[in-house]
C-alpha cells in the first residue's frame, strides 16, 4: 500500500492551495545564492578562448605566453583532457565539445582554457594564447546542410549505411502505422506545405556559473547552477577521469534552465583547470558565450502533407522533419517526429525525423524539445485543412482528436488524456467569442508533451521538535519545493509551514535523474509520498511503543497516532519529542522509478494585432487551456502555463540565431536577440483542467513544457489570419510579416 | 583631455562607455567625468529659447513642463532610448556623440534645428547638430572639444514635433529606422515650415529637405504624405543587418515618416 503508485482519488486538506512560497523572500532580497554566488579562500578567475571560425582545423596551440604571465596559474587545452570515454558514443561528444580537439566545429567552441588570480589577468592571458586554425568551409543551414557537397561537419558521422559517403544526416528515424499512401488515395482534400523554424536559445537569465575545487589527494567539489546535479557529477567524473563518489556536486539556486542546464558546457573545465592550479576555480559564462557555446534548440525545416475527406475526417498524415542538430548528433529529429501527429486519432499516419549536422553550437533540450516546431507545422497545416473543408478549426480538431484508446502515432495506447477536454474548454471560453478589431486576427492550436519520470529518492527527517526536513534530488525549477512540502505536509498531516524542502547534494541522497521532462513535481511527489508514509510507519511504531500496544492497532490520522479502541493519540511533536530515547532520531526515505508520467495535452487561443504598413505583430489576447492532472500548487501551475506561452510568443514573433556568411553568430547578446520585454506580452490568462493520472497517488502530471508547444502554431494561425498570408517561416518578425504581405498584394493584383 | 597623449573619453551617464569598455571595444587611459561641472545639469530656459547641459539626464526632461510642451517630439525621443533605468542616467549629449546612426534622440534633434554647443582649445561655437557626427562612431569634434550643452530655439506659434522609430520589441531595444518631423503651420493650418530627419537608415542621421519640401504648402493631404514618404525613402542607403534589411528599413522609414507628420501636425494644431 504504502509505495502503491496507483491513483487513488483521495480528499486534500493542503494540495490545491496556494500557499506562500518559501523561496520568495531569499530571492526577492539577494539573499538567494546562484551559481555565480559562491566563492572559496584562494579563489582563481576562469575564463575560455574560443573559436571565432565556424570550422577549422586547429594546427597547434601555442600556450607558453601566456603561462609566462604573471598571475596566470593554469593553462590547458584539450591535452589536459584525456580521453577516458574511449572515444566512441555521446560522452566523447560531450569531452569534444566542452574543448575542441584538434578541430573547431562552430564559431564559440572552447579552444583553451586559463586560471588566473584575478578576471584582468585572465583575460589578458587569453590574449596571449596564439592558436594556429586552417579555416574549413562551413554550414549553417538546414537545407543547404542536407545538398550534395555540402561541407560535411563531421566525418566520421554516417547515415546508416556505413559504406556510403559521409552527409550531415546523422541518423533517420520513422514513427507512424497504417498505409500513408493508401490513406492519401483516400482523402478528398490533399494539403502540402512546408515551414521552416530558425533556431531560438532559452533564453535562461542565469549564465552558467560554476566554483570548481579539485585536492591534490583527487576529491573534488563543484557548486554549479544545473538542472541535474548527479547527472553533472556523473559526467565530470568520468570525463576527468575521477571515481564518482569523489566528486561532490551541489546545485545552486538557478535562475532559469528550460532544458539549457542539462547538460555540461564549462563545468569539466572549470574542475580541469583547479585540478592543474591546484586552487578552486570560479568559471563563469558571459551573455555571449552563453548563446554562442552553450545549447540552443535546433533549426528546423519540415514538409506537411496531411489528407482528409469532405465530411472533415483526417485520413492520412505524413511529416518529413529536418532538425538542426548543431556540431554533434543527437535525438532532435526523433523527438520531432514522435511528437508530431501524438494530438490526433490517424489511421494512416508516419513522421520521418531526420538528425542534421551543422555549424553550431551542440543541441540542447529546451522546454518540450523539438515539439514545438513539429507542432508549428502540423496545426498551421491542420487549420489550413479546416479553412479547405469551411469547417470551425476547434470543430475540426474535435473530431480527429485522440482519445482514451486511441494509438498514438509514437506506439503506445493512450490511457485517459486531455485533448478533447482542452478544446471543448477553449470552444467553451469568452475569448472565443470576443470581438476582433482591424487589423486583428485569431487563432487556435494544440500541443502534446509525452512528460518523464525516472530515478528519484528522497529523505524525510523528523527533527525533535516535530518540524520535518524533506531533501529531495530535483532541483526546484518551478515551484518543487512548495509543492513537495504540501505533499508532506498532506501526508503527514501536519502544517504546510513545518515542512521545510532542501534540494541535496550528490553526497547526500541516492541518485536522482535531472530535473526535466516535467518529472520534478510527478517524480518527486511520488517519493516523497513514500518517504512521508515510510515515516508514518516509523512514528506508528514509536507510539505502539509507548503504549506497549502491538503496531497494527495504532494507525495514523491528522498528524497524530490513534490506538485502537482506546481515546488514545500522540501527536508527531509528541512522538519526536520522545524520539531520543523512543529508539533515536526518526526518518522516512523512498526511491523509485517513476514510471507512468501521464502524458500532457493543451490547446491554446491567440489575438494578435498586425501593422499591415511595419509587418510588425502585437500579440493582444491569450488564453492556455492545460490538463495538469492535479495542480498541487495551482499559482506555479499557472507560472508554468504562462511562462511556456510568453516564450513561444517570443519564439514565433522575434527570437532568431542569425548567422552570418562567415559562419559567425551576429547577435550573442539580448539587444539584437530578441526575448519579450514585460510590455510585449498581454496578460496571459489559464484555465488548469484535472483529469487524474491514473499512475500516480494524486493524478500528478507534469505541467512544465507542454505551454510552450501550442504558441509558434497558435500565433502563426493568428497572425495569418489578421494579415491575410500563410506565414510559414518563425520568427514572424516584421520583415518577414510585411515582406509576405506584399508578395501577396502583388499576387492578388490584377495583371495587365 | 586635450594633454592626454593616450585615448581620452568624456563621461557623462557612461551608458554607452561604459559597455563599449566592458565589451572590450575600448580601453581608455583618460576618463574625464563631467557631471559635477556646475550647471551641466541644468535645463535653461533662455532668451532664444532652452538649453540642455550635457550632464541632464533623458529622464529630467519629460520632467521639466515647459520643453517637453515646447517639444514634445525631442523630448519623447530622448525617453525612449533604453529602459527607465538608462534613461535615469543617459544624456541627449552622450546619445550624440556616441555617433550611432540609430541614436534616438538625434533625428528629433536634427529635425527641431537643435545646435551644440561645443568648448574646446579654439573657444566655444555653436554647430547644427547635424554636423557633429560625421560617420558610424565619428564626429568633427576635435582633441578636447566638449559638447556641453544642446540648444533648442524658442517655439513660434503653432509649431508641434514628433518623434517615431520602429523596433521589433515596445521598448529596451534599438531603432531599426527612424523619422523626427518638426511642423509650424501658417494661416489656414498649412504648412509653413517643415524639417525631416531619418535615423538607421544611412551612415549618420539625415536631413531631408525634399520630404520637407513636399509638406511645406499643404494641410498634409494624403497625396503630401505619399510623397513625403517618397522623398524619404529616396534619402534611404541602409545596410542590410541582423536589424532589418534594406527593402524593410527604406519602406518603413517612409511610414515612419508618414505618423511622424500626422503627429506633428496634430501637435501644431493643438490637438493632442
Amino acid at each position: 500500500m504504502a509505495n502503491d503508485s496507483k491513483f487513488t482519488n483521495q480528499k486534500f486538506k493542503l494540495v490545491g492551495t496556494r500557499v506562500m512560497r518559501p523561496d520568495g523572500v531569499d530571492k526577492v532580497t539577494g539573499r538567494a545564492r546562484y551559481g555565480a554566488d559562491a566563492s572559496a579562500p584562494g579563489q582563481l578567475v576562469g575564463a575560455i578562448l574560443r573559436s571565432p571560425h565556424a570550422h577549422a582545423t586547429i594546427r597547434k596551440i601555442d600556450t607558453q605566453k601566456a603561462e609566462k604571465l604573471k598571475g596566470v596559474k593554469a593553462v590547458i587545452t584539450s591535452a589536459d583532457l584525456p580521453d577516458f570515454t574511449g572515444g566512441e558514443g555521446e560522452l566523447y561528444n560531450v569531452l569534444e565539445n566542452c574543448m575542441a580537439r584538434g578541430r573547431a566545429l562552430y564559431d564559440g567552441h572552447a579552444v583553451a582554457a586559463v586560471a588566473a588570480v584575478d578576471a584582468e589577468t585572465a583575460r589578458r592571458a587569453l590574449k596571449l594564447i596564439k592558436v594556429d586554425y586552417k579555416v574549413l568551409p562551413h554550414v549553417t543551414d538546414v537545407d543547404l546542410a542536407i545538398k550534395p557537397g555540402a561541407p560535411v561537419v563531421q566525418p566520421g558521422v554516417k547515415t546508416k549505411d556505413k559504406k556510403a559517403a559521409p552527409t550531415n544526416v546523422a541518423n533517420v528515424t520513422t514513427y507512424g502505422h497504417g498505409d500513408v499512401e493508401a490513406g492519401f488515395g483516400k482523402a478528398d482534400v490533399i494539403i502540402e506545405k512546408s515551414y521552416k523554424t530558425e533556431q531560438v536559445h532559452q533564453g535562461y537569465i542565469e549564465p552558467h556559473a560554476c566554483l570548481a575545487s579539485v585536492g591534490p589527494d583527487g576529491h573534488g567539489e563543484l557548486w554549479v547552477t544545473t538542472q541535474g546535479p548527479f547527472a553533472y557529477r556523473n559526467w565530470c567524473a568520468t570525463l576527468l577521469g575521477m571515481e564518482m563518489s569523489q566528486l561532490k556536486v551541489t546545485s545552486s539556486e538557478i535562475g532559469g534552465g528550460f532544458g539549457g542546464k542539462t547538460h555540461v558546457w564549462i563545468e569539466p573545465i572549470a574542475l580541469a583547470l583547479s585540478r592543474k592550479a591546484n586552487r578552486p576555480v570560479k568559471l563563469v559564462m558571459s551573455r555571449e558565450e552563453v548563446f554562442r557555446a552553450s545549447g540552443p534548440t535546433s533549426p528546423t525545416s519540415i514538409d506537411v502533407r496531411l489528407g482528409a475527406t469532405r465530411d472533415g475526417r483526417i485520413v492520412a498524415a505524413d511529416a518529413a522533419m529536418r532538425y538542426g542538430n548543431g556540431a554533434f548528433p543527437g535525438i532532435w529529429g526523433e523527438v520531432g517526429a514522435m511528437a508530431a501527429w501524438a494530438c490526433y486519432d490517424i489511421e494512416n499516419v508516419r513522421s520521418v525525423g531526420y538528425e542534421v549536422l551543422l555549424n553550431r553550437p551542440k543541441v540542447a533540450a529546451y522546454r518540450a524539445p523539438s515539439a514545438p516546431m513539429a507542432a508549428f507545422a502540423v496545426e498551421s497545416t491542420v487549420t489550413l485543412m479546416a479553412e479547405a473543408l469551411g469547417m470551425d478549426p476547434v470543430e475540426f480538431r474535435l473530431k480527429n482528436a485522440a482519445r482514451e484508446g486511441t494509438r498514438a502515432s509514437y506506439g503506445p495506447t493512450y490511457g485517459p488524456i486531455g485533448i478533447v477536454p482542452t478544446l471543448e474548454a477553449v470552444k467553451k471560453h469568452p475569448h472565443m467569442r470576443a470581438r476582433l478589431g482591424k487589423n486583428q486576427g485569431r487563432g487556435v492550436a494544440c500541443g502534446f508533451w509525452f512528460n518523464f519520470g525516472g530515478q528519484t529518492c528522497a529523505d524525510l527527517i523528523i527533527d525533535v521538535d516535530g518540524t520535518v526536513g524533506l531533501s529531495v534530488g530535483t532541483v526546484d525549477v518551478g515551484g518543487a519545493r512548495a509543492s513537495l512540502s504540501l505533499i508532506a505536509a498532506e501526508e503527514l498531516g501536519i502544517p504546510y509551514e513545518e515542512v521545510r524542502c532542501n534540494i541535496a547534494d550528490t553526497a547526500s541522497l541516492g541518485h536522482n535523474d535531472m530535473t526535466d521532462g516535467s518529472r520534478g513535481t510527478f517524480s518527486s511527489g511520488m517519493a516523497t509520498i513514500f518517504a512521508a508514509r515510510d515515516a508514518i510507519e516509523q512514528l506508528r511504531v514509536r507510539a505502539a511503543k509507548a503504549w506497549g500496544i502491538d503496531v497494527k492497532n495504532v494507525s495514523w490520522k491528522d498528524g497524530k497516532a490513534i490506538a485502537k479502541g482506546k481515546r488514545k493519540s500522540l501527536t508527531l511533536k509528541e512522538i519526536a519529542e520522545a524520539s531520543p530515547n523512543t529508539g533515536g532520531p526518526i526518518s522516512g526515505h523512498s526511491q523509485v522509478v517513476a514510471d507512468g508520467a501521464g502524458v500532457s495535452f493543451a490547446s491554446h487561443i491567440c489575438d494578435v494585432e498586425v501593422d499591415p504598413e511595419t509587418g510588425g505583430t502585437k500579440v493582444v489576447r491569450y488564453t492556455v487551456v492545460q490538463d495538469a492532472g492535479k495542480a498541487v500548487h495551482p499559482d506555479y501551475v499557472e507560472g508554468q502555463f504562462q511562462g511556456g506561452a510568453a516564450q513561444g510568443i517570443g519564439w514565433a514573433l522575434n527570437e532568431e540565431y542569425v548567422y552570418g556568411k562567415d559562419g559567425r553568430l551576429q547577435n550573442p547578446g539580448f539587444l539584437d536577440y530578441r526575448i519579450p520585454v514585460c510590455s510585449d506580452l498581454p496578460f496571459i490568462d489559464t484555465q488548469i483542467l484535472e483529469i487524474p493520472n491514473p499512475n500516480h497517488p494524486y493524478g500528478i502530471r507534469g505541467v512544465g513544457e507542454t505551454s510552450i508547444v501550442p504558441p509558434l502554431a497558435a500565433i502563426a494561425n493568428a497572425v495569418s489570419d489578421a494579415a491575410g498570408v500563410r506565414m510559414t517561416h518563425v520568427p514572424m518578425s516584421p520583415p518577414r510579416v510585411l515582406a509576405a504581405i506584399k508578395a501577396s498584394r502583388a499576387e492578388k493584383a490584377p495583371t495587365g | 583631455m586635450a594633454g592626454e597623449k593616450g585615448k581620452a573619453y568624456l563621461l557623462a551617464g557612461g551608458t554607452d562607455l561604459l559597455v563599449r569598455m566592458r565589451g572590450d571595444f575600448i580601453d581608455p587611459d583618460l576618463i574625464v567625468d563631467i557631471k559635477r561641472i556646475p550647471g551641466i545639469q541644468e535645463i535653461r530656459k533662455t532668451a532664444s529659447g532652452f538649453s540642455i547641459g550635457a550632464g541632464v539626464p533623458c529622464a529630467m526632461l519629460g520632467r521639466d513642463k515647459a520643453l517637453a510642451s515646447a517639444w514634445p517630439g525631442v523630448v519623447e525621443a530622448a525617453q525612449l532610448i533604453g529602459s527607465d533605468q538608462i534613461q535615469g542616467r543617459c544624456t541627449m549629449v552622450g546619445n550624440l556623440c556616441n555617433a550611432s546612426p540609430a541614436a534616438d534622440s538625434v533625428p528629433a534633434l536634427v529635425a527641431a534645428k537643435a545646435k551644440a554647443v561645443v568648448v574646446g582649445p579654439g573657444g566655444r561655437r555653436r554647430v547644427p547638430v547635424e554636423d557633429v557626427v560625421t560617420g558610424p562612431g565619428r564626429t568633427s569634434l576635435k582633441k578636447g572639444d566638449i559638447v556641453v550643452a544642446i540648444e533648442l530655439q524658442k517655439r513660434p506659434p503653432k509649431s508641434g514635433d514628433a518623434y517615431l522609430r520602429f523596433t521589433p520589441r515596445t521598448e529596451m531595444d534599438i531603432a531599426v529606422c527612424s523619422a523626427g518631423v518638426s511642423l509650424t503651420l501658417g494661416a489656414g493650418n498649412v504648412v509653413k515650415q517643415a524639417r525631416v530627419a531619418l535615423g538607421a537608415v544611412a551612415p549618420t542621421v539625415v536631413l531631408v529637405p525634399k520630404a520637407a519640401r513636399a509638406l511645406v504648402g499643404t494641410r498634409l493631404e494624403d497625396d503630401a504624405l505619399m510623397k513625403l514618404a517618397a522623398a524619404c525613402e529616396a534619402a534611404c542607403s541602409p545596410i542590410a543587418d541582423k536589424r532589418g534589411t534594406v527593402e524593410f528599413r527604406t519602406e518603413v522609414a517612409g511610414v515612419m515618416a508618414r505618423r511622424a507628420a500626422v503627429m506633428a501636425y496634430d501637435r501644431a494644431r493643438g490637438k493632442r
